[in-house]
């Protein structure tokens, strides 16, 4: 501790160069925290389904429906304890780029299902009582302002109408889980059937399973039912489903790793070089404090300390300061990325990218140190 | 037996595939309470004598014995810890880090021990005080005179109490009066600390203040 | 009087080390920048290239991608039989009404995709000009065969010509490939109108494609169609069209290319600064010297300016080397504004290079700013006191 001293005041040396660096080294690992937060977002995305719950879709793809016939059939299946619907709605409301996912429900049954969506009863219930009623989560509440009772419309290219669909909001939902997303919009799967110029069908289903343990053989059942029927089903679990969902995201992952790589290299070349800068101003000085008897192994501990110092600091700087900014401005990548969060692993995988930095930007410098001969230095310098 | 025991002591450098000689087989004794002198024209060696006996460089051959240790066979892990509790040196160009206090400077060396920090206060402002520099702890380098600094770097050199002080042309860059202070002062740690020091310089007035003057020439010591 | 030129080209090879390593990092920056953006150049490249300037694609009005459109027969029928369609060497209208359903495949080494199932009558091939069958060949009438496009080939299970992929609860034959210049189609299944009505939708097309006879009348063709009480259509450049459809991920990706590349810029910037910082403070004699032989302040500034600009050139330069091998490389991703796959190629195209460049010069002036300043600043007489 009592040579703490001695690497402060060496750092605050040149205060011009030693900011520079540490803001340089905060802004490589606020992009570092920020890309590895982008793939861990999808990654949790990716498991938030339930294993309890079940999805059965049209064969083909998701983009066609299933009839409504179905759900007698479904719900007698040994092992489903509860089936419920839904429809891709892909409602517009204002402009395109206020994009939010909309979905028809099949409310009772849906809503039970999921109990990642807290909602107050009162709201519940005045929800159920009214066709045009809407179900949205907080964080659209908070991004357009919206107040309970307020009528919103939305026009959808799908389901084209005479004059758009308005709803009316009568339930705020929070969600219990970030990666759920709290920016869905939910009502009633009549109201579209009803009002649209091209009829409506269940876009798929969700089982609800009283033991996960027969996900596979319920898939098998049902989907050998529905084999040669015209709408043929494919029935996985939520899980399964939403991972799907990820996968089409593509080499997502692996472009950022390899951005975050090159940012690394970067910013090694940065603080390597800095640390050389320093260390060539202050041979007579090593080789003065070797003369007082500080041990070569002593010098090199300063030097890599040096080093250590400037990266962590900048390394909180940076990973502290993304957490920040991205929870205190809400950033969810426009809907794409719900959940977005600065995880404590990514936090601690940052601080330890620090570390790194600081020890390899550091180990020639102090190797110099450690091995620089003495006398000679003196001479030159005396 | 003597506090600094040298024998057969030469050095040669080596530049590309050319041997330089510096000196050859120095034999020389130092008692405790010594002041010596060391003499002689520029490139002589003076120099590389002291760095041999600080353990700052190895000798080709020869012994240097310090207070019964031999320091000629230490590794450089083991002379750096000796040297701590052993040497103070002074240079000619004070050395001192300017991004310290005069206090921070001359605490250095003892940083390496395990003085707590009010243990270290204790022998840093005693120190001080000897130099009559108390009233200048907490101020740079850059704020002192050249005279000033070197007496920073004496005090820095008797803080730890070491058992030999190696002085390399201490007022070189002095003027007259800043020099005289400093060999008055150097006369004090002598007479009134028993202080053992081995002084080079080029100064004929400076070696009048030691007990004995050596001269170092074409390899040869001679007194 | 300016400061020979040679006296900074010869300063920056006694530093290689500092020079190099920062020219690293810009050329890194660079990099990154100039591999971001040719993601998005070529996403939007295989999108833009899809469709023609000469063709109308004609969908449901109202509807803003083909999957979720309809048009009957009778209408198809109707359009192709308007005056402004252009006509095939054999009289016959180039007119190409088409199914358009995803379907879900599972990717070879894991995951699924959406991929775009497309039904066409032969016409196709002449409507669609960038579009030609490379490999076996055209499906015959009537039989349950599709081609494949080129870029699908190798990625989804099945897809080599003589295989089968089960789809719509039945086998269907490989009999071709297609390549269609790097554009969308390239990750498209084609088979027959006739085959995919019944297996899909039902009795009606997603779209119809046409040649214009007269490709500068498009407004007034336009408005022909969308005003017509017998036809529920919206008419649209097919040019414009596809390059809408990329819209939306280009802007993700061109923001993200901006967003990284300026941060990362920042670090190079500090670095560069940190560099100059040192070359100035070691050179300080030799500034004295200049100046004391009566080079004005600003001719020291400028040199020093120059300097940094050179070092940034040679990361600029480096940075573009680097990122020619990631030229073609191809990828792929979903576009979610039409929820398909498709494969692209990365565009490193002669403008982005430049930009990069231009990049890499903004940040060495940006960076030898103020320690060029300092330079000019520097007092003659304390310069030269420097031991």
């Amino acid at each position: 501790m009592k040579f703490v001293r001695l690497v402060w005041v060496n750092l605050s040396r040149s205060k011009r160069r030693t900011i520079l660096t540490t803001l340089s080294v905060a802004a490589a690992l606020f992009l570092f925290v920020s890309l590895r937060s982008v793939n861990t977002t999808l990654q949790d995305a990716a498991e938030v389904g339930s294993e309890a719950r079940m999805v059965t879709r049209n064969s083909i793809s998701i983009v066609f429906s299933l009839p409504e016939a179905y759900y007698q059939w479904l719900s007698a299946v040994p092992g489903v304890e509860r089936v419920s619907w839904a429809v891709w709605f892909n409602g517009i409301y204002r402009d395109p780029r206020d994009f939010f996912p909309s979905f028809a429900i099949q409310a009772d049954s849906y809503l039970a299902m999921y109990p990642e969506m807290v909602i107050p009863e009162e709201q519940r219930q005045a929800f159920m009582a009214e066709r045009t009623a809407a179900i949205v989560g907080t964080g659209l509440m908070e991004r357009f302002g919206w107040s309970l009772g307020q009528t919103v419309t939305l026009r959808s290219p799908i389901y084209p109408a005479d004059n758009d669909w308005p709803f009316t909001i009568r339930g705020v939902y929070t969600p219990t889980n970030p990666s759920f997303g709290d920016n869905l919009f939910f009502f009633h799967y009549e109201y579209v059937y009803e009002h649209s110029l091209r009829g409506a069908q269940p876009g798929w289903y969700v089982l609800q399973l009283e033991d996960p343990a027969v996900a596979t053989s319920v898939a098998e059942t049902i989907d050998e039912h529905y084999r040669n029927s015209r709408a043929a089903t494919r029935t996985e679990t939520e899980r399964a489903f939403q991972t799907g969902f990820v996968t089409m995201y593509g080499n997502v992952g692996f472009l950022m790793n390899a951005v975050g790589l090159a940012v690394f290299f970067a910013i090694l070349l940065v603080a390597a070089s800095t640390m050389m800068m320093a260390a060539r101003e202050r041979t007579s000085e090593v080789a003065v404090l070797k003369t007082l008897g500080f041990s070569d192994r002593l010098l090199f501990g300063l030097v890599l300390a040096e080093a250590a110092t400037i990266t962590l600091i900048g390394g909180l700087l940076g990973v502290f300061g993304a957490k920040l900014i991205f929870e205190g401005t809400q950033f969810q990548g426009a809907g794409f990325l719900p959940g977005f969060q600065v995880k404590w692993s990514t936090a601690i995988a940052g601080m330890a990218i620090a570390l790194l930095l600081g020890l390899i930007s550091g180990i020639v410098p102090a190797w110099q140190a450690a091995r620089m001969p003495v006398a000679q230095t003196l001479r030159r310098v005396a | 037996m003597a506090l600094l025991e040298i024998r057969n002591l030469s050095k040669v450098y080596h530049r590309d595939s050319q041997a330089i000689p510096v000196f050859e087989d120095i034999d020389l004794d130092v008692e405790r309470g010594d002041f010596l002198v060391l003499m002689g024209p520029s490139g002589s060696g003076k120099t590389t004598l002291l760095n041999l006996i600080a353990g700052l460089d190895e000798p080709t051959t020869g012994q240097i014995t310090v207070g019964g240790e031999e320091v000629t066979g230490m590794s450089r892990r083991q002379l750096a810890a000796w040297r701590s509790r052993h040497v103070g040196f002074i240079f000619q160009l004070y050395n001192l880090l300017p991004v310290l206090t005069a206090y921070q400077n001359v605490e250095l060396p003892l940083l390496l021990t395990h003085l707590s920090k009010k243990e270290r206060r204790e022998h840093v402002m005693t120190v001080l005080d000897v130099v009559g520099l108390a009233d200048r702890a907490e101020h740079f380098p850059r704020q002192l005179s050249g005279g000033q600094e070197q007496r920073v770097a004496i005090a820095r050199a008797i803080v730890s109490d070491p058992t030999v002080i190696l002085a390399d042309e201490p007022t070189g860059d002095l003027d007259a009066k800043s020099a005289d202070e400093i060999l008055t002062l150097m006369q004090r740690l002598n007479s009134e600390f028993q202080k053992t020091i081995l002084l080079v310089t080029h100064d004929a007035r400076a070696a009048e203040r030691g007990h004995a003057i050596m001269h170092l020439d074409k390899g040869v010591l001679t007194r | 009087m300016a400061i020979p030129l040679i006296y900074n080209l010869r300063s920056i090879r006694q530093r290689p080390v500092s020079t190099l390593t920062t020219a690293l990092g810009m050329a890194l920056v660079v990099l990154v920048f100039i591999a971001m953006m040719a993601l998005s150049r070529g996403f939007r490249a295989a999108l833009a290239e899809t469709g023609s300037r000469e063709n109308v694609i004609v969908l449901r009005s109202g509807a803003d991608s083909e999957l979720i459109s309809g048009i009957g027969r009778q209408t198809a029928a109707t359009i192709a039989a308007m005056p402004f369609v252009a006509q095939g060497p054999d009289g016959r209208p180039l007119v190409s009404p088409e199914v358009y359903v995803l379907i879900s495949l599972d990717r070879l080494g894991g995951g699924d995709a959406l991929v775009v199932a497309r039904g066409i009558n032969p016409e196709a091939f002449d409507v669609r000009k960038n579009v030609e069958i490379v490999a076996g060949r055209m499906f015959n009438p009537g039989a349950p065969e599709i081609l494949v496009g080129k870029s699908i080939v190798g990625r989804f299970a099945g897809t080599q010509i003589g295989e089968t992929i089960n789809f719509a609860n039945r086998d269907w034959t490989v009999v071709g490939h297609f390549a269609a210049r790097g554009s969308a189609f390239e990750s498209e299944i084609w088979g027959e109108n006739e085959q995919f009505m019944p297996a899909f939708r039902g009795e009606f097309f997603q779209s119809l494609t046409f040649r214009m006879k007269d490709p500068s009348q498009f407004e007034s063709i336009k408005k022909t169609l969308e005003d017509d009480p017998r036809l529920p259509v919206g008419a649209h450049r097919e040019y414009d069209f596809y390059a809408a459809q990329s819209y939306l991920l280009t802007q993700i990706m061109n923001f993200a290319a901006i967003f990284v590349a300026g941060i990362m810029a920042i670090g190079a910037i500090f670095g560069a600064v940190n560099t100059m910082y040192a070359a100035v403070g070691a050179r300080a004699p030799e500034i004295a010297v200049l100046l004391t032989l009566g080079f004005r302040p600003v001719s020291v500034m400028s040199s020093f300016m120059f300097e940094a600009l050179l070092i940034a050139l040679i990361g600029g330069l480096l940075g573009c080397l680097f990122s020619l091998p990631l030229n073609g490389i191809v990828t792929s991703t979903t576009n979610w504004q039409s929820m398909s796959e498709v494969a692209f190629a990365f565009r490193v195209t002669p403008d982005l290079l430049l930009g990069g460049v231009i990049f890499a010069l903004v940040m060495g002036l940006i960076g030898g700013f103020f320690p060029a300043r300092r330079a000019a600043r520097q007092p003659v007489v304390k310069a030269a006191r420097q031991p």
